[in-house]
């Protein structure tokens, strides 16, 4: 038994072992559980994939004479932010698109530019373009604003994602006979592929699948710099089946991250065009879990043969809420090149990227073994199964 | 024997005129044509896969410049953007040819330019668009 703050002390003493989670897998073999758990402090995590449901916001200062942009409009980039706040803060949204970009009247709609784009924009140094507009009032006389503004020179920039880091996700895979544009790729007709997006044995709710040492307050790798889970993320769904070993066996919990964006990098948020579908946000995260105990060394020992998903078709039973699977693959399967549906070979492609995630988790861990990053303790944990927590569809009802 | 693919730039004044024929007819070359159109500019483009005995096949490229056509290997067409790639790997099973591949060690996706055929369906499949044609 270690606890959070021994590791600490280990690694302000410059004494502590980190291991990746694929470095953890061959330890735990060659060592044995009980001899690995001894010897490791910390397991590092990673995960470098889309995640719409990503944004951020930030206080622009206020220009003279005073405007208030609450229950005005304001774009950026022509992107559309929220600025249903006070005078000067704004949320932008990993999706938003400019009002004139032509969507899917093309079909399929590029989608070149964004939100997602725009944060990396944002990051990487750019100017951007901010125009507004307000009602005008007599404190906040101002009815329009343009101007250039610069990540440096905003009050606050924080990245805010509300559903970040699934824990495990479908493999998507398109029955019908024409081509279909998701946000899981290109589905080619008849099973011409099957799109996962996962990191599998990386992932960080993949190895803490009781989310023992995950929990609100956690202190992460986010974007390149360091973040917080601040909750548990929109859909959060721990309830979902799992296997002996504890890992779900579909999509299952999720995580709300924070972060100040200006210390973040733009090499580990991209701006990213679905085909047909739209623009998100590509986002690296990295998740420490502390080696506690045997039970946790158990998990993040988990490997990608033992974590399973299920193949859902994105031609009918996705858009139209039926449920059910086609199928149940590991990722070890889905990492071979190509799986068997319905009795045919049918060749994968991951959306995201695994030596991404591995890089992410080899940075972390250099953090960790240089002193520069202590681990947080959790304030509170994520809702687990027991709790009853669950992801329900919307009961729609009449308005009268 | 060789076989190369290979763009061919045609300028306006020759679209009209029969010339890849020749090709056949006279050096006794194969070709299967990869990607063939005629942009607004009425400038036109080929990209061709062209067999043939050494000898022929530089005697037949030698026959397209003398009649103005101008020739570019096809992989400075086809570029992968390193710094953009993220190397996810979710143009593998988009490409018809297998010359996008993931590496089963690293991990990362290798571009093999000499099987692609500038079918330019991994050009918008990829989420950062990472893919550049430079026709």
């Amino acid at each position: 038994m270690k606890t959070i703050k021994e590791i600490n002390e280990k690694i302000k003493k410059g004494e502590v072992v980190v291991a990746t989670a694929e470095e953890i897998i061959d330890l735990v073999n060659k060592k044995g559980l009980k001899k690995a758990t001894q010897e490791v402090d910390v397991v590092t995590t990673g995960t470098f994939g889309p995640m719409c449901s990503s944004g951020a916001y930030f206080n622009i200062g206020h220009s003279k004479p005073r405007i208030k942009l609450g229950g005005g409009s304001c774009k950026l980039n022509d992107v559309p932010a929220y600025c249903g706040f006070a005078a000067v803060d704004i949320y932008l949204g990993a999706t938003a698109i400019p009002d004139d970009d032509p969507r899917n009247k093309i079909f399929p709609g590029e989608f070149r530019y964004g939100g997602g784009h725009l944060i990396q924009e944002l990051v990487a140094g750019k100017d951007i373009r901010l125009e507004a507009t307000a009602y005008g009032t007599d404190c906040y006389p101002r009815k329009k604003l343009e101007t250039l503004v610069n990540l440096k020179d905003l009050n606050e920039a924080v990245l805010f994602n509300i559903r970040n880091c699934y824990q495990n996700y479908n493999v998507a895979v398109n029955l019908s006979d024409k081509i279909i544009y998701t946000y899981m790729g290109v589905l080619k007709p008849k099973l011409g592929n099957a799109n996962y997006c996962s990191a599998g044995q990386l992932s960080p709710l993949l190895k803490d699948p009781y989310y023992k040492t995950i929990g609100i307050g956690t202190k992460i790798f986010l974007g390149g710099g360091i973040g917080y889970v601040a909750w548990q993320g929109t859909q959060h769904n721990p309830g979902v089946k799992r296997k002996d070993n504890g890992v779900p066996q579909a999509p299952a919990g999720t995580l709300a991250v924070i972060g100040d964006l200006k210390q973040m990098k733009s090499e580990w948020l991209l701006g990213t065009s679905m085909l047909g579908y739209g623009v998100t946000l590509t986002v690296g995260i990295g998740v420490p879990i502390p080696i506690l105990d045997e039970e946790i060394a158990k998990y993040v020992a988990i490997k990608d043969e033992e974590i399973y998903t299920q193949v859902v078709d994105y031609s009918a039973a996705y858009p139209q809420m039926v449920p059910g699977s086609l199928g149940e693959v590991n990722y070890a399967q889905l990492n071979s090149g190509k799986i068997i549906v319905q009795g045919k070979e049918v060749p994968t492609g991951n959306l995201s990227s695994y030596s991404k995630a591995r890089e992410i988790a080899q940075e972390l861990k250099s953090w960790i073994k240089n002193g520069d990053f202590l681990l947080s303790e959790p304030v509170a944990p994520l809702p687990v199964a027991e709790s009853g927590y669950t992801f329900k569809p919307l009961k729609e009802r009449p308005i009268e | 024997m060789i076989s190369k693919r290979i763009v061919l730039h045609f300028p306006n004044r020759l679209v009209d005129q029969p010339i890849v024929y020749k090709l056949v007819k006279e050096y006794d070359l194969q070709f299967n044509i990869l990607k063939a159109y005629v942009t607004p500019q009425e400038e036109g483009l080929m990209v061709l896969e062209l067999t043939g005995k050494d000898e022929n096949f530089n005697k037949g490229i030698e026959y397209l410049q003398s009649c103005g056509v101008k020739i570019q290997p096809l992989s400075q067409d086809v570029i992968r953007n390193e710094v953009k790639c993220t190397d996810c790997g979710v143009c593998v099973p988009i490409c018809p040819t297998a010359a996008l591949v993931v590496d089963p060690i690293t991990r990362k996706v290798h571009f093999y330019d000499n099987k692609c055929i500038a079918c330019e369906l991994c050009v918008k499949a990829c989420p950062t668009r990472a893919m550049e044609v430079h026709f």
